[in-house]
């Protein structure tokens, strides 16, 4: 084929092959639906499919409005829980993904040569045979534990399943140890459960919400900010710590303007004012806890006045919130966040998180943590899977005793440096919808890993950085354009929802469904999909909880029988899941393992002189790295701002829309300019990005270039001990003063 | 600190700065209050019964094709061309835009008619080969004769009716702050007068002619930069917006461009030139009207543009 | 039309919603965000505002417009364009004080109709009926029982440049 194809112009031979495979956007199927409440506009057709939303992790479902057949809007289902009928503003803007030109469109595989450099397109077939044959070698040569999958998202059911059936437990996903992983397993470790997704946090009906660098309202899971706007129309208390003025900041009764990489030392201040003052539960405790007394043993010292120097915030100001707290309990929710790998310490500062909770008696409360059920609907029997020899566990057998998911990033760097686990080599991955070179810190590393491979398949939608490092791209049609697997997931009532396609996938595109069957029967795998296809899997399922695909189709979302109480009864005997089937204000399981029983507090790095903290966070407008490109969404917020306080801007002489490049501390330089907004919402001693941005794929061709991406400035990782969450906010950074305004790209 | 900043507000030619007009509205404005003033100046010389073919009463002949012209620009400027016509299936009492519509409707066959009224004695000799190929011309010029002072007349309301509207049509703007202001009808009036003056010095042959021309610019230029004198000055002890959009020329973006174009090369320096002219010093005839006529083209780009720079919204 | 500020994230749904339900061309919008700081570190206030067409009791936009294609439909007093009548002149553009139109590629002006399509079929506007935290309702202020008729009773509120004179509809609860 075509020789010496640079790796820029990689899709350029996907987007020729696309003018030749191009099928008009034709309308799915007909099926208005029963509770339709939509106008018939001057005799326009419209049509109704039920979907949830694959925009973000949340999966609210709503309704594919389709006019004459053309894609039209996206609209909440009123009966779902995740989405109360309105969707969020990525998930109104799902149909961009459907549109934008740059999607992937046909097959790829790599030429011969290094990694990243040539593709040709490929039929499906080629691909197919292509994946099976190096699996295939790669069992025989490592065995199937060799192999590794990435994940994000719901489409990736099958691949799961295809992975444990060719004999490997390898699954991970950067959504655990770059993201909850330190929340979860601080719940698990105190209370015995995780907080899960979407959170079991009754906002809904709290009395006083403590959100800690939460920024529900710029993170936009759509549940938790419907029912922050509740609790702020009942005025219900709100405390927001965050060393910026967050959109939720402005709501709150009180910001608490922390010094960044200092909020442990906050949480044991607010414990030992109510463990001083005697505020917390004490009938709650006795019944429920173990280790009160250990508890106030470890925090005497830690008084308002010792934080005061730490965090900044006044010793009145840390007694008169822990107060509003104590009053309000045990509606008080003290939010433990989502994204929590934050300092290296995270799951100690999630502890003391838990803590806080336990002693205001808010877990099994009305207006704290509810107990959520879920629709138990089974599967079609398959065989049982293979019973693997080795699992990611044994890459590091003696770290991160309390890990409870597979950790992407250990699984990373065991790829990248064989010699960690020399009996268990990982020699592929299988990605799917996750963008590693985005979400895992340090590329290079990753990237690394990725020339040990002996296969690397990407399943994407569109051209995104990882699609350029694989053997195999095999272009997904977005979630608009198929089935996948019900969404059963925890939540107030048990509740599954359908996605069905509302369109025909566009080029040649496919659903991961498809591909798995397709190479499944190709490794000789059929067995573990005993169904003809999605309409028949679905069927079966959904017939064995009483309801049919045609049922779903007509209210996208059911609510099954069998929901569990919300919360404790009074007196109520409750087993916890812990070793003392208590809640473990003092943590046994911790403490045996040579950690701290009760949180310490030890400070952080600081930035050097003319250095500045840098954190981040979300943007409303998108999601990660994943809709930079969406052409809606683009509009709405296409690159991402650097903010920067006042007084340090005039430091600096930076004026607000100024570009600089960000310098770390190791001196990596930032490859793209970022905007400055001069700002006072943020603390003169750090600055702050959305992640997502600066994207280095030509052929996301509005994203490209356009902002930093904070994933490729990172410095000084720390890898929490207790369960290897990647910590991302140690890193420092100056300007560097960028001379064009936006230099040529 | 105040800090406003907007999402998503990128509509083009409205954001960040309004930007809905470019050089056809200045153009036509300018076109339209030269024609004016050329309408006044003819008729007014016409009233006082002024024979030896004076300049002013020729250049009426020219008052219908700059008025389309100028039309033409705004044509031009139209983004749905194709309903032009629907400037005349209404008539909006509260839309300056609509009053002139139909006032340069009227104006056209008044100034024609007064144009054949006048031909016989301005174009004695060509009008009489025409009225000999086209017999039409000569009942025209017979039907507008005796009707010569009511057509004058109507003129000079017309003319001033379309000068002060070449001004009332931003002014009645409230939006824009720097236009909203009631100086602005006199003060284009004037500007199109003196830019007819101009023309007329540029075009006569004759000394006498033009000195008075000079005379009267004079006069007006000096009236103009007394207007725009007291237009900045009621703007600046006018409301917040109006005070703001004072600012533009008051170290704001726009102050080289008014303090240099519009009032130095615009104003003054013409009206020095006329003054040192008049004084008896010799220069090229054409360099003083021509900067009369440029300044007034000038002061109608400058206009239109600060006038969209203003508004009563921060972002 | 109210909008509660307290309650408002400026998560800009109402902007996507709008430009999925009227198909508003990409580059073109007919609502925005205003985002508001005000004080310095530490003592701040930050107030987000959905903007749209104020559909005014006393348009300017109206008012200028040459041809009538600026009209106020009488039944609902919103203040809409007739693409049949509108000749791109633009005098209504520079009549708005709230630069709420803009012309679309097709040469005629277009704005928020206040989803006149919906709301006479008893729906809420898309933008109201897509925001997540609820805080924009729709109404007739006429009626002394209408959610919005209360909302502007019991509240504080304010309207965005109440001294152009416009009489704006959109209210901002404070
Ligand atoms: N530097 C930095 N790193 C981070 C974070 C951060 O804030 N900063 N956040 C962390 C957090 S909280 C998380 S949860 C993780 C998330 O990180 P990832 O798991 O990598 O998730 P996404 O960014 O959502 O993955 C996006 C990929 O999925 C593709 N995709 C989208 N839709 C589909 C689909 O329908 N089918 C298929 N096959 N692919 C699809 C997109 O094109 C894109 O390539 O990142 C973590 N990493
Ligand atoms: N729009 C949108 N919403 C999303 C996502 C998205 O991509 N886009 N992703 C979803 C996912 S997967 C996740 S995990 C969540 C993440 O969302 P969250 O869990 O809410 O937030 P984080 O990213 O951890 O934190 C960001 C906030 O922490 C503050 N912060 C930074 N450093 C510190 C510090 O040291 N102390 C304190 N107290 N605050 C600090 C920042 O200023 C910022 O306001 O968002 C979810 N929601
Ligand atoms: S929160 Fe928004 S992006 Fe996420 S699933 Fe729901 S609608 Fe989609
Ligand atoms: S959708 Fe609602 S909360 Fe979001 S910006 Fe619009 S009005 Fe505000
Ligand atoms: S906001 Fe502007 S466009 Fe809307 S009615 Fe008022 S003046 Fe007219
Ligand atoms: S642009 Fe259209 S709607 Fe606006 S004033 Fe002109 S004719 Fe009227
Ligand atoms: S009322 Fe309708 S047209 Fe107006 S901004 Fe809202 S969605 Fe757009
Ligand atoms: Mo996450």
């Amino acid at each position: 084929m075509k020789p010496h194809v640079s790796r820029r112009q990689f899709l350029r031979i996907g987007a020729l092959g696309a003018g030749t495979l191009a099928v008009a956007p034709t309308l799915f199927r007909h099926r208005p639906s029963a509770a339709s409440t939509f106008p018939v506009q001057n005799g326009d057709t419209v049509t109704l499919t039920p979907t949830y939303c694959e925009i973000c992790f949340w999966q609210c479902a709503g309704w594919v409005h389709a006019k004459n057949g053309r894609p039209w809007k996206i609209i909440g289902n009123e009966d779902d829980l995740h989405s109360r009928g309105r969707m969020c503003t990525r998930g109104t803007a799902g149909m961009g993904a459907y549109t934008d030109p740059d999607r992937l469109r046909t097959p790829l595989i790599r030429e011969e040569g290094p990694r990243g450099q040539r593709f040709r397109e490929a039929t499906w077939d080629e691909a197919f045979d292509f994946i099976a044959a190096r699996l295939e070698s790669v069992r025989e040569q490592y065995g199937p534990e060799s192999l590794a999958m990435f994940s994000h998202g719901n489409g990736a059911t099958h691949f799961k399943t295809l992975t444990k059936a060719f004999g490997s437990q390898n699954i991970t996903a950067p959504s655990y140890a770059q993201c909850r992983g330190p929340r979860d397993d601080a719940f698990l470790l105190t209370f015995g459960e995780a907080v899960g997704s979407p959170e079991r946090t009754d906002i809904e009906n709290t009395r006083c919400l403590v959100l800690i660098g939460s920024h529900i309202g710029e993170n936009l899971h759509n549940g938790q900010v419907q029912e922050m706007s509740s609790a702020i129309e009942r005025d219900a208390r709100i405390i927001v710590v965050d060393p910026r003025f967050s959109v939720a900041a402005s709501k709150a009764d009180r910001w608490l303007a922390i010094k960044p990489s200092t909020d442990l030392a906050l949480l044991l201040a607010w414990i030992h004012v109510i463990v001083e003052e005697e505020l917390y539960d004490a009938e709650y405790l006795a019944q429920y806890a173990t280790g009160l007394d250990e508890l106030k043993e470890a925090v005497r010292s830690n008084t308002p006045e010792w934080a005061y120097p730490i965090t900044t915030i006044e010793p009145d100001v840390i007694r008169e919130t822990a107060r509003m707290m104590a009053r309000n309990a045990p509606a008080t929710l003290v939010h433990p966040g989502r994204h929590t790998t934050w300092y290296g310490d995270d799951t100690q500062r999630m502890r003391a998180v838990a803590i806080l909770n336990a002693l205001l008696g808010s877990w099994g409360r009305k207006g704290g943590f509810f107990y959520p059920s879920t629709a138990s609907v089974p599967s079609p029997e398959h065989p049982p899977f293979p019973v693997p020899r080795w699992t990611w566990r044994d890459l590091a057998p003696n770290d991160y005793p309390f890990a409870s998911s597979a950790i992407a990033s250990l699984v990373r760097d065991a790829t990248a440096d064989p010699s960690m686990a020399p009996d268990h080599p990982v020699k592929a991955w299988l990605v799917y919808g996750s963008n590693l070179v985005y979400s895992l810190p340090d590329p290079d590393r990753t990237i690394e890993a990725i020339q040990n491979l002996d296969l690397l398949v990407a399943v994407d939608i569109q051209p995104s950085e990882i699609c350029g490092w694989a053997d195999v791209v095999l272009p997904e049609c977005t979630y608009l354009e198929r089935y996948d697997d019900l969404r059963i997931l925890p939540g107030r009532e048990p509740q599954i929802a359908l996605r069905a396609p509302a369109f025909e996938p566009l080029y040649d595109t496919k659903p991961a469904a498809w591909m798995v069957r397709q190479l499944a029967a190709r490794m000789g795998l059929d067995d573990f999909f005993p169904w003809d296809d999605m309409e028949d899997f679905l069927e079966r399922r959904l017939r064995a909880v009483g309801s049919s695909l045609d049922e779903m189709m007509r209210i996208g979302v059911k609510t099954l029988p069998g929901a569990s109480p919300l919360y404790i009864q009074p007196g109520e005997d409750v087993r916890f899941n812990t070793p003392s089937g208590r809640i473990e204000l003092h943590s046994q399981q911790l403490a045996a393992s040579g950690f701290d029983g009760v949180p310490r507090f030890t400070p952080h790095p600081e930035p050097p002189p003319g250095y500045y903290r840098l954190i981040q966070g979300r943007a409303p407008a998108h999601t990660f790295a994943r809709t930079t490109n969406n052409p809606l969404l683009n509009e709405l917020m296409s690159e991402n701002d650097l903010w920067v306080n006042t007084a340090t801007a005039e430091d600096w002489g930076l004026e607000n829309g100024r570009y600089v490049h960000l310098r770390n501390q190791d001196d990596r330089v930032s490859r793209f300019p970022i905007r400055v907004r001069v700002t006072e919402r943020i603390r003169p001693d750090c600055v702050y990005m959305a992640h997502g941005f600066g994207h280095t794929e030509k052929l996301l061709t509005k994203a490209f270039g356009r902002g930093v991406d904070d994933n490729e400035i990172l410095a000084d990782v720390k890898v929490d001990p207790v369960m290897g969450g990647t910590a991302r906010r140690n890193t420092f950074v100056t300007f560097e003063l960028a001379t064009a305004e936006v230099e040529a790209i | 600190m105040e800090e406003l900043i907007t999402t998503q507000k990128l509509n083009p030619h409205i954001d960040p700065v309004l930007h809905i007009w470019g050089w056809e509205v200045p153009v036509y404005l300018f076109l339209g209050g030269l024609a004016a003033g050329l309408l006044l100046l003819g008729a007014i010389s016409v009233l006082r019964g002024e024979d030896g073919r004076p300049t002013a009463q020729r250049l009426l002949a020219a008052v219908t094709p700059l008025l389309a012209l100028g039309m033409g620009a705004l044509f031009l400027d139209l983004e749905h061309k194709v309903n032009v016509f629907r400037f005349y299936t209404a008539f909006v009492v509260t839309a300056p835009m609509s009053w002139g519509s139909w006032i340069l409707l009227v104006a056209v066959p008044v100034n024609l008619l007064l144009v054949a009224a006048t031909a016989r004695s301005v174009w004695p000799g060509s009008m009489a080969g025409l009225e000999q190929r086209v017999p039409a011309l000569g009942r025209l010029a017979s039907f507008s004769e005796p009707r010569t002072r009511v057509l004058a007349w109507s003129s000079v309301v017309l003319a001033v009716a379309v000068g002060i509207y070449t001004g009332i049509l931003l002014s009645a703007y409230g939006a824009r702050p720097f236009w909203n202001t009631a100086i602005l009808g006199p003060i284009f009036l004037v500007s199109g007068v003196s830019a007819a003056a101009g023309a007329i010095q540029l075009v006569s042959r004759s000394q006498g002619e033009r000195r008075w021309f000079e005379r009267l610019d004079v006069g007006l230029l000096v009236v103009e930069i007394v207007l725009i004198g007291l237009m900045l000055v009621t703007m600046l002890s006018g409301p917040l917006q109006t005070r703001q959009a004072a600012t533009l020329v008051l170290g704001g973006p726009l102050t080289v461009a008014f303090w240099v174009l519009v009032l130095a090369i615009g104003l003054l320096l013409p009206l020095a030139l006329e003054t040192w002219q008049l004084r008896g010093a010799r220069l090229p005839a054409f360099l003083a009207p021509l900067l009369v006529i440029a300044g007034s083209l000038i002061f109608r780009f400058f206009i239109v543009e600060a006038g969209q720079m203003t508004g009563w919204i921060a972002y | 039309m109210v909008i509660d500020t307290k309650l408002c994230i400026g998560c800009a749904d109402c902007v996507v919603a709008c430009k999925t339900e009227n198909e508003v061309p990409e580059g073109y919008c007919r609502d925005w965000i205003a985002e508001a700081t005000s004080g310095t570190f530490p003592d701040l206030s930050l107030e987000y505002r959905s903007e749209r067409c104020n559909h005014c009791d006393s348009p300017p936009c109206v008012h200028a417009c040459p041809t009538g294609a600026s009209f106020v439909d009488e039944e609902s007093n919103v203040t809409l364009v007739d693409p049949d009548l509108c000749t791109g002149c633009k005098s209504c553009i520079a009549a708005c004080p709230y630069d709420a139109r803009f012309v679309l590629p097709e040469g005629y002006v277009s704005k928020c109709t206040f989803c006149i399509h919906r709301v006479r079929e008893g729906l809420d506007p898309a933008c109201v009926s897509a925001c997540p935290t609820r805080c924009m309702h729709f109404g007739d202020l006429n009626d002394p029982q209408s959610d919005v008729s209360r909302l502007l009773r019991t509240r504080s509120w304010k309207v965005i440049a109440p001294a152009a004179g416009t009489e704006p509809n959109v209210y901002y609860l404070t």
